[in-house]
């Protein structure tokens, strides 16, 4: 049983991690139609970004001031990767913005394999460990739980309540769900669409970076080729939870990380990833609106 | 940025004032933007020091290069080569004279075919027999499998309009079936290709049979996910497959089993016609022999296409709706697609597998699949030709990537071209699907219409939309 909660609560752990960068994904999805390949690569750039960070800071304070530190971290990861993101949607996507359906999608996959070569080109293709930033470990009834675990709940409780509000209770919000409704009456009713569209990609990369710091800081290491399986398995959350849905990407993501764990620890390493991806391909067949998400209707 | 207001200053006294100073502005706003852009990942390096630290190094003089490049590029893009394509398109538009194809662009597909069947005799001629060897190789057989996947693909996507990104699953069985089949039972090449390409239309319709119902992106992302669970059980079922480390020693090809090219077997090509041993002949009949499976791909495509299973697929294409409503079964026209495509792609992999002579499932990555994709878009989706040439131009290209040392001249001697190539490729990617949706030689009109409609071509729609 002690071992079961163990998994759970690492599980979970990485769960809120996909859950951050699924929700990039089900806004792009959401508002407009497509799914946002090169996401997965963004979030990789945050965690490097946070990692460049780190390195000057210590080189900076000598000492490791942990909120200090990873709050710069994060906030340069979130600029640095929205600008990013910003820019790839002015030069990349929308340009093809009425184009035929998989035009989108083509140019997102391309734009993964530069972001990740790009990455590989200027910081080299090996592993980017740093010197671990938290080491306390607390141990509840027979249960061991790390600071990091407790720091990586907070920050995404933290921001999740930040983004909730920000959807559901500002004007900005309010477009961004009006676009995701219907772009074409949202833009004759004075919505600036391309400007929602623009910070709906900043957003998401926002998070993505976040994530990106928090993967950094709970594994310690970081590659150029971390984007892929991170960017497939949030994008398997979003789906799981209903691809439009923000509770749903965060419910997907939960999801999703613990199954990896429980699978990982019940029955093969080796083969988690093979329960993720069959995971994806099982909903989408089976359940293609998710758990959330409300079903599309074809128009014609 | 001094410099550069005091030229906007000067610029506002020549002949077209708002078209410098508009270029200049946003020249400054992309130096800017390139500068928050690349300051962290360019303008520093991480390294591992002698104790396996990381440290930060610092490179400004790389940053303010990139920088320059972006905002003198902006600036010239902004001030001259866009002003000149809206010419251009003006002009264009008035003077569309269709003139007759000249006899080179009406027999472009014989000369190819003709030019190809030439080229190693023209390499050996050019560069002598063991100097041949690296072109054949590297660089011939290499582009005809991508020209022949890249084919085999395009039945699924630039026909039938299904975008498959687990391609490579199919040429990973392919390849897996030859070399597993061909070390344990010492079966031939000629048993196994035909064996290769069924077992890989087997699973095309197996993998299909699942998906059918979904389409565009959705269909896109679960080939993703089969072509990656593939890939995950040839490295962890190390029973069959030998995981990670792969299947070396996999049986050479020989020649109808009249003669072989092992130079310890009897039947050596030298000693059944008393020629001098030598790696070249191997190679000339690979590159042969793939030179032929790929025309044979590219027949059977343009055959298809004139039957009622391609004008099915171009259908579904363009329209899955009004497909299904006049009647066509969707479900056998995409399993078809899937299956014909499978096909194609295992007797490629089959054939890599005996060219190799080793593998193990990293040649079968995604990337690959992604590679093979860019190639099909590039090419205008659809095209024979088109294809042919991005495939030739990407492949080709970075393999000769590899052979320019005057690059190193140019950029230092630790200057590693290879590693740009997939910076290069993804590049390309973005660019012609920005620059050209429809790819180079795009040519995607159905090859049936009725020669008095007005209604809107099929590249004007988009797909799944009607």
């Amino acid at each position: 049983m002690e071992y079961f909660i163990q998994q759970l609560i690492n599980g979970l752990t990485l769960g809120s991690i996909y859950g951050l960068i699924a929700i990039g994904y089900t806004m792009v999805y959401g508002i407009i139609g497509m799914i946002n390949f090169a996401h997965g690569d963004i979030f990789m750039l945050g965690a490097f970004v946070a990692m460049i960070v780190f390195l000057i800071l210590v080189a900076m304070f000598t000492t490791v001031h942990v909120v200090f530190f990873l709050l710069v971290m994060m906030i340069v990861a979130m600029l640095t990767t929205s600008l990013w993101n910003w820019t790839i949607e002015r030069t990349a996507y929308r340009p093809l913005r009425g184009s035929f359906r998989l035009a989108p999608l083509i140019t997102a996959i391309g734009m993964s394999i530069f972001i990740s070569n790009f990455v590989q080109v200027t910081q080299g293709p090996r592993n980017k460990p740093i010197p671990p930033m938290i080491n306390s470990v607390y141990d509840v009834a027979g249960i061991s739980i790390s600071l990091k675990q407790i720091v990586i709940a907070v920050v995404t409780i933290v921001l999740l309540a930040i983004f909730w509000y920000i959807v559901n209770k500002t004007p900005l919000g309010r477009a961004q769900r009006a676009c995701e409704q219907d772009r074409k009456m949202a833009a004759l009713l004075g919505v600036d669409v391309d400007k929602t569209i623009s910070i709906t990609f900043i957003m998401g990369a926002a998070l993505a970076a976040v994530a990106g710091t928090l993967f950094l800081m709970y594994y310690g290491v970081v590659a150029f080729s971390d984007g892929f399986v991170p960017g497939v398995k949030a994008f398997t959350a979003a789906v799981l939870g209903g691809i439009g849905s923000l509770p749903g990407a965060v419910l997907g993501g939960l999801l999703i990380g613990t199954i990896e764990s429980l699978w990982s620890a019940y029955f093969s390493i080796d083969y988690k990833d093979v329960a993720a991806f069959s995971i994806l391909a099982i909903v989408l067949i089976f359940l293609p609106s998710g758990l959330m998400g409300r079903p599309e209707v074809e128009k014609v | 940025m001094a410099t550069t207001h005091s030229t906007a200053a000067a610029a506002t006294t020549s002949a077209q004032p708002n078209v410098i100073a508009d270029a200049l502005k946003e020249a400054f706003y992309a130096g800017l933007i390139a500068l928050g852009l690349f300051v962290l990942i360019i303008g520093l390096k991480t390294d591992q020091n002698i104790h396996n630290e990381l440290i930060v190094v610092q490179r400004w003089s790389l940053l303010f290069v990139v920088v320059a490049i972006v905002t003198v590029g902006r600036f010239a893009f902004s001030a001259f080569v866009w002003p000149e394509v809206e010419r251009r398109r003006a002009i264009g538009k008035k003077a569309a004279v269709a003139s007759e194809p000249g006899f080179i662009k009406r027999n472009i597909n014989w000369i190819g075919v003709i030019a190809l069947f030439l080229f190693p005799a023209f390499v050996i001629w050019t560069s002598g027999v063991q100097g041949s060897l690296k072109w054949i190789d590297n660089f011939g057989i290499q582009v005809l499998i991508y020209v022949m996947l890249a084919w085999g693909l395009n039945i699924v996507i630039g026909l039938a309009g299904l975008l498959d990104l687990g391609y490579v699953a199919f040429y990973a069985v392919g390849a897996y079936t030859y070399a597993l089949l061909g070390t344990h039972y010492g079966l031939s090449f000629w048993i196994l290709l035909p064996a290769a390409g069924a077992m890989a239309a087997l699973w095309g319709i197996l993998l299909g049979f699942p998906v059918l119902r979904l389409r565009g992106d959705y269909l896109a992302i679960v080939t993703l996910a089969f072509g990656e669970i593939i890939r995950l059980v040839l490295i962890n079922w190390r029973e069959v497959t030998n995981g990670s480390a792969g299947i070396s020693g996999i049986p050479k090809v020989t020649f109808f089993g009249i003669f072989d090219f092992d130079v310890s077997s009897p039947f050596y090509i030298g000693k059944v016609f008393d020629l001098p041993t030598s790696g070249v002949y191997y190679k000339i009949f690979l590159y042969y022999l793939i030179l032929i499976l790929a025309l044979i791909t590219a027949f059977v495509t343009v055959r298809l296409r004139r039957m009622p299973v391609g004008r099915a697929w171009e259908a579904l294409r363009e329209d899955e709706i009004a497909c299904r409503s006049l009647g066509i079964n969707t479900t056998n026209t995409k399993l078809t697609a899937f299956a014909i495509g499978a096909m194609f792609g295992g007797f490629a992999g089959s054939f890599f597998a005996a060219r190799q002579g080793f593998i193990n499932p990293e040649s079968f990555v995604f990337l690959q699949s992604a590679i093979i994709l860019a190639i099909v878009v590039l090419g205008g989706m659809g095209s024979l030709v088109g294809i042919a040439i991005a495939a030739l131009v990407m492949i080709g290209g970075m393999e000769a990537l590899r052979e320019m040392q005057f690059l190193k001249l140019a950029f230092g001697p630790n200057f590693t071209p290879e590693l740009y190539r997939m910076l290069l490729f993804g590049m390309a990617m973005v660019v012609v699907m920005v620059w050209k949706p429809r790819g180079f030689v795009g040519s995607r009109e159905p090859t049936a219409f009725l020669k008095s409609s007005k209604s809107v071509s099929g590249s004007f729609t988009r797909e799944g939309h009607g």
